[in-house]
This record gives structure tokens, C-alpha cells and sequence, in this order.
């Protein structure tokens, strides 16, 4: 008996409670680790998007002045001739709009300062929109129209609050008097903030005001068409072969590693290889985003070939083999078997390809894709940039007015991933199949 | 034309083979079908396939060669003087000659004129040289005869190629079709022939992955060569100094010393794997070993999400909040953190590649057998002390392939690094100070206008294949110790 009292204390007495309490102390830090782990990837993650959308929000909107602009006839097209195209192409339209503010403001057209101080609350860009108006549509020349004109930089810093009132006079970007014109036009309800077309529209400015997203999203609208029609084909191509044909031995061996080896090259590294090959070798033109395509679709290949093999590989063998047994050739199984059936895993594979080669930017730095480019491209070959890369050159830009511009092209980027990713994951639920 | 037009109107025929084979095949057997050896279809895909295959691979050689061939071309006529000359004068001809030579088609006749004028000494070459501008072909300095006789040669090559070009593959098409119009008979193996063909598309495909690394290899490697020829090779791997100068082209100035940057490289990674390893390993043992499928189902794509984001966004992020913020948070415990350091990229690029670890990790601990655990629980070890006794350890070669692997995006990241990570080369132990990395590097000696002969860019390209030989090893390494270790309970 006193042994089993003995034996039964070592798991009951003083000493063995204190060390199983400590245990399960133990046992539940341990536990709140794992907790602590993933709320803090959480807690990042939330972070990251919370300061991107709250840097952000505000480039989709711009402050525009809405003023009575006379497109007067002398100004214009002084000649009077109306197939003067180039008159009319050079002529002043940054008078027209500061004439009109001055007007509107008041302004003394003798003062020389009080008139620079006026002409600093709109945009540079004034001119382009005055021009573009007259040559849409010449019969304007003449009349008086009211016009919402682009504000600067500035004065859409301080109605967006990036700009502290409170801050003293000779330290702030703007002077206490431009405040109060601002003010007064605010409360005319001349001035206001206004859904910013021009970002989705726009190329490259130097000014933050006028820089828009238009010919990034172009150039990655060409790039995404170069990777889907080569790397789609190619990939499932490679991944039927491999699957379907290729003989176990060295040569399917070598293929096998390579891909599994260049998914995770370093996408700088094939940035370089485009330089080398497509750029210094074929003489492609640097910046097209044909080039950027191209290696995009070296680097997408991988993925798309290992998902490619994963969804090939779901197909049944039950189905191969009746197939078969009705005589069937080999590429008949695939063309009317194998390649529908596993269509929907493709597609997903396909698209987390495409989000992949969407976000990338480090090679379309290497092929000069950093180019400031004004004009639209109109065919894959001419100069362009991408998303992610505009993205880039915004966020090394100095001004106040781009750190904006950058988080909302960051939005778009992330909304075009989104959208892709839920497209993935729908189909990849609606065409789940059980065999 | 274009090669796209030639292209697309060989598909058109193509398209016209593959119907005039079929009829041709029922035509041939007397409408009993029955007697082909192959059905219908079959003999246009045959017909279709000989049509347009050896065109388009003709398309594709001339494509390769043209460029090549036209150069050595017109190389011929730059002279002697030239030709003796070292690769580097070479290359800034011929720059001269293909930008004179690009703008020869636009030139009026009369334009032409002149060119011919000044090629055969009748005007001065600086004459040509208004009239090239006139076209936005700007020189820097009056060309040489020679260099006009050269462009001139080289605008009639391609001219002579561009019409040479598509004569020659319609007619490679034309006579593929006649033969293999005149073999269509109902004995014709149309379908093996068919699928064969096929098949080697399909190998050709799966090709072009060994063909882009053995690319990657080449082209990195030849550059590299060309490196050193400028820069001793233990300058370059032992030198303690990154100072490249710009010099005139051909001549290396400044230092090239590696090692700093290696160090910046190495330093960053490990901060970033400080941050990652732990939060991903707990994350991977919270969500296979404790989580009810719930929270899995909720937590798991969360996590995932961070590996999805973009680079470019972890850069931007950085760079306006988190390198100020770090700043800041140090201004007010009395340290002096650099909004561009070794820390702030660190930890973002750590955040970056936390799913690389967690997701490995999950499935290699919930690989590891349930009879393990049970055993474990028999013996009355706590579910904590189960995981760290025995799953861990089981699991151990796994995690650390998931690590390496994680090491190596770290290495090889480069917009986090560009945005956040500073570009003074600096061999510091310090984490709160900016120091520079390879990628970080490879960007900037890339990014600006530069010549390809110079080593300030081609260095680059050392630096490419140094970060590609080490990534490359670790993943190796990495693969070989998961898959060895996926073996053990198989």
C-alpha cells in the first residue's frame, strides 16, 4: 500500500501540481505565440492597406476652378484664319484663364506680384485643356464659357488639409492671401474638388496635378495581351508534353528541374536576359512593351507550366483509359478529354500568372521602361510604361502632390489584383469537380 | 511588309491548305470514305501543316539572322582603319551607321541626293549631316564617308532583305503545298504524320524554359567576360570599395569591390528572415496544429494575400510610412534611425515573405504522421511539448528548405531594397544605417543612357550572375532537402 501512496504522490503531491500548473503555463504561452504570429502578419497586413488607402483616397479627387474664360478671337487666332492650324496650336491659352481669374479675383492687372500670386493657384497644365477645348471644337473662338479649370498643386494641397492653415505665413507653400482668394472661390462655389479623370486619363507630367495613369495602363494592357497569347500556348503546350509524352528519363528530368529552377530566379536577373537578348541582340526598341511582354512571359511560364501539370494530372486515368479503349489516338485524349476537363484549373493557373507578371517591375526597370512618356501608344512597339513602373518613377519623385498620386495608383493596381484573384477563386469553385 | 502581315496572311493560307486537303482527300478515295487511311480532317491538318511550318520557321531564322548579316554587311565598308579597331570603336561606328541608316528611307530624293553627293566627295559631309537632321537624325560630329557609304549599304541590305523576305517564304509555302498536294492518296498515314508534327510543337514548347536559363546564362555570362576585361576578377569578388567612376568609354575608373554590397545583400536578407522566421513558424504550427478549420479557412488566404501584394507596394510603403515611422520612433527614444536603413528594409521585405515560410511549413508539419503525435500524447507530453519534441524536430529538414527559400526571394527582392534600402555602399554592423544591395546596384548602373561597352554598365551584369549563382544555389540546396526529406514517410 505505501508504495502506490508513495507512487501516486509523485503524480498528485505539492511538487508534481506545481509542475504540471507550470507545464500548462507553458502550454498556453505557447499557444499565444502562435496567436501572436498571425495577428501580427494580420495586424501588417491591415496597416499596409490602411495607409495606402488613407495616402490615397484623395488622388481620385482634384480641385478645380470653374471661371468664365473668353476665347477671344486676337488671342487665339489673330489672323482670323481659320485653317491657321498651327496658329492655333501655339496660341497663349495660359492668358485666357489667368485674364479670367484676374477677373474673377479682382486681381489689379498692373500689380506684378499680386498677379504671379494669382497665377500660382492654377495649373500648368491649363494650357493643354483650353487648347484641346478649341481645337475639339473651333466655333468656341468668340464666345465666353465657364470652364472648370485644374487648380495647382498647391491649392489642391490645402482644400485636401496637406497644407496646415495654422502654420505661419512665411513657412507655409502658400501666401495668406492666396488662402483667402481660395476661400472666397470655395465659398462662391467656384472652386471645389471634383472626381479626377485626368488620372485615369493623363501620361506623364512633371507636374503631380496633370500626371495621369493613361499610358501605364496602356502599356500594361499590351503587355498582358503579349502574355497571354504566348505564354498561355506555350505553357500548356510544355505542360502536355511533359505530362502526356515526355519519356522518364534524363531529358524530362533536366526540363523539370530548369522550371522549377527559373520560378524562382530572380525576376531582376530576367530583366537583364531581355536587355541582353531581345534589346542588344534582336535590336528590339528599348521601352516597348512588346520587350516588356516578352519577358514577362519568360517569367511567367513556370507558374503557369507547374499549374498547368498539377491540373493535367487531376484528370482521372479511368477516362484516359476509355478513351483509349475506344481507339482514341494519344492527341485525340488530350484534344477532346484531357485539355477541357482540366480547363478551369488551367485558368486559374493562368490568371495567378498573369496577377504575378501584373505586379512585376523590377526587368521593365532593366529594358527602359522608366520612360517619361506623354503621348498614348498606339502599337506594343512604341515607348510605354507599365503600371507597377509609373508607380515607381512617382514615388521617387520629389513633390508633395505624387506621394498622393503614387498611393492611388497603388489602389488601382491592387484593385485590378484583386479583381483578378476573386476571378481565380470563382472559378476555380465553380468547375471544382469531384471525381 | 511586316513580318506580322507576312505572318498572318500564312495562317490565311494555312487555313485555305487545310480545306483543299480535305477536299483533295475525299476526292482521291471516290467519296468512300472508308478507304482513307486517315478521315478527311487529317489530310488538311497535313496539308495545312506543309503549307505554312517550313515558311514560318524560314520567318523565324531570317528574323535571327537578318539583323546580324546586314551589320557585317555594311561593317565591310567602314575601311580598314576601322575594322582594325577594338571592339568598342567598332560598336560606336556602327551605333553612327544605324542611326544615319534609319533615317535613309525618309530622306525626299533630292535629299538622297545630296547623301550620294557627299558619299562620292562631291559636297562636304557636313551637308549630309543638315539633311539627316532635318529628318531627327542627330550627329554629334560631321560622319566620315566611309560611315555614309556604310549606312548607305546598310539601308539597301534591309531594304533587299524586307522584299527578299516575303518572295521567298510564300514561295517555300507554295511548293510545300504543291508536294504535299501531289502525296495526298487514301494510303497517306495523314493522322500519324499529323501527331507527330504536333508532338514536336509540344516538345519544342517545353524547351523554352531550358532555352530561357541557358539564355540567362549565356547572355549574363558573355557580358560578364566582357567585364572582366576591364576589371580584374579578384578586384571585383575581394574589393572593399563600390566607388564606380564615369569614365570614357573602354576604360574602367573607380572601384568595383563587391563585397559591400554582398554585405548589404546579406544583412538585409537576414533581418528580414529575423522577422519572418519566427512569425511564419508560429503562424504554420497555430493554424496545422491548433486551429479549428475556421479560423484556417479565414486565416490562411489572409496570409497568403501578403505574398501577393505586389513588391512594388511593400516599396512604396517603406519608403512614406514605415521608414518615417521607424525615424520617428527612434527620435523619441533617444536613437538615431536612418528612414532608409538596414531595419526598415529588413523588416517590410521580413513581412514580404512570411507567407514563403508559413505556407511551406504548414504542409511540411502536416506531413509529418498522426502516429507520432499520438504516441507523444500517450506518453502524457502537453500538445506544446508534443510540437516541440517531436514534430518539430521530424519536420526539421523541411523548415529549413522552406527557410532557404525565403533566403533566396530575400537575396534576389529588389524594389523594397530600391525604395528603402538606401544607395551608399557601406560595410556597417550597424542595422539603424542605410547600406546598399546588389539589386539595389544592378538598377541604378542600368537605369541611366549608357553605352554597352563601358564598365559602369556592365558591371550590372556581373552583379546579375552573382545573384544568380547564389540564388541558384540556395534553391538547389532547398529543393533537394524537401524533396529528400518528403521521401521518409512515403
Amino acid at each position: 500500500m505505501t508504495d502506490q501512496t508513495a507512487s501516486l504522490a509523485s503524480f498528485t503531491g505539492e511538487e508534481a501540481q506545481k509542475k504540471l500548473r507550470k507545464r500548462h503555463r507553458a502550454e498556453r504561452r505557447f499557444r499565444a505565440y502562435g496567436i501572436a504570429a498571425i495577428l501580427f502578419a494580420l495586424a501588417f497586413l491591415c496597416f499596409l492597406f490602411g495607409s495606402i488607402f488613407s495616402q490615397g483616397w484623395s488622388a481620385f479627387l482634384q480641385t478645380s476652378i470653374k471661371l468664365p474664360v473668353q476665347f477671344s478671337q486676337e488671342v487665339i487666332n489673330p489672323s482670323g484664319n481659320p485653317d491657321a492650324e498651327d496658329e492655333i496650336f501655339r496660341a497663349n491659352y495660359v492668358k485666357l484663364a489667368r485674364v479670367a481669374l484676374y477677373k474673377e479675383l479682382g486681381v489689379d492687372a498692373d500689380n506684378r506680384k499680386e498677379r504671379r500670386a494669382a497665377n500660382d493657384l492654377l495649373s500648368r497644365g491649363v494650357d493643354v485643356q483650353l487648347r484641346d477645348m478649341v481645337l475639339r471644337d473651333p466655333s468656341i473662338i468668340g464666345k465666353t464659357e465657364d470652364v472648370w479649370l485644374l487648380a495647382s498643386d498647391n491649392a489642391d494641397a490645402l482644400l485636401k488639409g496637406s497644407i496646415d492653415r495654422e502654420t505661419p505665413s512665411d513657412r507655409r507653400a502658400m501666401s495668406d492671401q492666396q488662402v483667402a482668394w481660395i476661400d472666397q472661390l470655395v465659398d462662391n462655389g467656384d472652386m471645389k474638388k471634383r472626381f479626377n479623370t485626368g488620372l485615369f486619363l493623363n501620361g506623364a507630367s512633371s507636374s503631380p496635378e496633370t500626371a495621369g495613369l493613361g499610358v501605364a495602363l496602356i502599356g500594361s494592357f499590351f503587355m498582358m495581351l503579349t502574355v497571354v497569347l504566348l505564354a498561355v500556348p506555350l505553357g500548356v503546350c510544355a505542360a502536355l508534353y511533359l505530362e502526356e509524352y515526355a519519356p522518364k528519363g534524363k531529358i524530362a528530368d533536366t526540363i523539370e528541374v530548369n522550371i522549377n529552377n527559373l520560378a524562382a530566379v530572380p525576376s531582376i536577373v530576367f530583366g537583364l536576359l531581355g536587355l541582353a537578348v531581345f534589346i542588344n541582340f534582336f535590336g528590339l526598341p528599348r521601352s516597348a512593351s512588346l520587350v516588356g511582354g516578352l519577358v514577362l512571359t519568360l517569367m511567367t511560364l513556370p507558374t503557369i507550366i507547374i499549374t498547368t501539370r498539377a491540373a493535367i494530372r487531376a484528370v482521372p486515368p479511368s477516362i484516359r483509359e476509355a478513351a483509349l479503349g475506344v481507339g482514341a489516338s494519344k492527341m485525340q485524349l488530350i484534344g477532346h478529354h484531357v485539355l477541357p476537363l482540366s480547363l478551369p484549373g488551367i485558368l486559374t493557373g493562368t490568371i495567378i500568372g498573369l496577377v504575378q507578371a501584373l505586379g512585376e517591375t523590377a526587368p521593365l526597370l532593366m529594358i527602359g521602361m522608366v520612360a517619361f512618356v506623354v503621348e498614348y501608344p498606339t502599337t506594343p512597339l512604341e515607348p510605354a510604361t507599365g503600371l507597377p513602373v509609373q508607380i515607381y518613377m512617382w514615388a521617387s519623385s520629389a513633390e508633395r502632390g505624387f506621394v498622393e498620386r503614387t498611393a492611388g495608383a497603388t489602389m488601382v493596381l491592387l484593385a485590378f489584383l484583386i479583381v483578378m484573384n476573386s476571378l481565380a477563386v470563382y472559378l476555380r469553385n465553380r468547375f471544382e469537380r469531384k471525381w | 511588309m511586316s513580318t506580322l502581315t507576312i505572318l498572318a496572311i500564312l495562317i490565311g493560307l494555312g487555313i485555305f491548305a487545310y480545306f483543299i486537303g480535305r477536299m483533295r482527300s475525299i476526292q482521291v478515295c471516290g467519296g468512300e470514305q472508308r478507304t482513307l487511311h486517315s478521315r478527311p480532317t487529317y489530310h488538311g491538318y497535313y496539308l495545312a501543316s506543309l503549307t505554312v511550318l517550313p515558311a514560318i520557321i524560314l520567318l523565324a531564322a531570317w528574323g535571327v539572322a537578318e539583323r546580324p548579316a546586314t551589320r557585317y554587311i555594311a561593317m565591310q565598308e567602314l575601311g580598314p582603319q576601322v575594322l582594325k579597331g577594338t571592339d568598342a570603336e567598332k560598336a560606336l561606328a556602327m551605333s553612327v551607321v544605324d542611326s544615319i541608316a534609319d533615317g535613309l528611307p525618309e530622306l525626299t530624293p533630292e535629299e538622297d541626293e545630296v547623301l550620294r553627293k557627299a558619299r562620292l566627295g562631291f559636297v562636304t559631309t557636313s551637308d549630309a549631316r543638315d539633311v539627316l537632321g532635318r529628318h531627327g537624325v542627330v550627329l554629334g560630329s560631321d560622319p566620315g564617308r566611309n560611315v555614309i557609304a556604310a549606312a548607305d549599304e546598310l539601308a539597301s541590305a534591309r531594304a533587299t532583305s524586307r522584299i527578299m523576305l516575303p518572295i521567298a517564304c510564300f514561295a517555300i509555302a507554295a511548293l510545300g503545298f504543291a508536294w504535299g498536294y501531289s502525296r495526298i492518296r487514301p494510303g497517306l498515314r495523314a493522322r500519324n504524320i499529323t501527331e507527330s508534327v504536333m508532338r514536336s510543337g509540344l516538345f519544342l514548347a517545353s524547351t523554352v524554359a531550358v532555352l530561357t536559363t541557358v539564355g540567362i546564362v549565356l547572355s549574363v555570362l558573355f557580358e560578364t567576360i566582357h567585364f572582366f576585361q576591364f576589371v580584374s576578377p579578384f578586384d571585383y569578388f575581394f574589393g572593399t570599395v563600390w566607388d564606380p567612376r564615369f569614365a570614357t568609354v573602354g576604360k574602367a575608373e573607380g572601384q568595383f569591390g563587391l563585397l559591400p554590397l554582398l554585405w548589404g545583400t546579406l544583412f538585409i536578407s537576414a533581418v528580414a528572415l529575423l522577422v519572418a522566421v519566427p512569425v511564419g513558424l508560429f503562424a504554420a504550427i497555430y493554424m496545422s496544429e491548433y486551429a479549428g478549420s475556421k479560423v484556417r479557412a479565414f486565416a490562411k488566404p489572409l496570409l497568403e494575400i501578403l505574398a501577393g501584394i505586389p513588391t512594388i507596394v511593400y516599396g512604396f510603403f517603406a519608403l512614406t510610412v514605415f521608414g518615417p515611422l521607424l525615424r520617428d520612433l527612434g527620435f523619441n527614444i533617444g536613437l538615431d534611425i536612418s528612414a532608409s536603413s538596414v531595419l526598415t528594409a529588413g523588416i517590410v521585405m521580413g513581412v514580404m515573405i512570411i507567407p514563403f515560410v508559413s505556407s511551406l511549413s504548414d504542409d511540411i508539419i502536416n506531413a509529418v504522421p498522426q502516429s507520432l503525435r499520438e504516441g507523444s500524447y500517450g506518453l502524457g507530453a502537453t500538445q506544446s511539448e508534443t510540437i516541440k519534441k517531436v514534430i518539430l524536430p521530424a519536420a526539421l529538414p523541411g523548415i529549413v528548405g522552406a527557410v532557404l527559400l525565403a533566403a533566396s526571394r530575400a537575396i534576389g527582392e529588389t524594389m523594397i531594397v530600391v525604395l528603402a534600402a538606401g544607395i551608399a555602399a557601406n560595410l556597417t554592423l550597424n542595422p539603424l544605417e542605410p547600406v546598399t544591395t546588389i539589386t539595389v546596384k544592378i538598377v541604378s548602373q542600368l537605369t541611366g543612357d549608357l553605352e554597352f561597352n563601358s564598365p559602369q554598365t556592365l558591371v550590372a551584369f556581373a552583379l546579375g550572375l552573382t545573384l544568380f549563382v547564389i540564388t541558384l544555389a540556395l534553391n538547389v540546396y532547398a529543393l533537394y532537402i524537401v524533396r529528400k526529406y518528403r521521401e521518409q514517410y512515403e
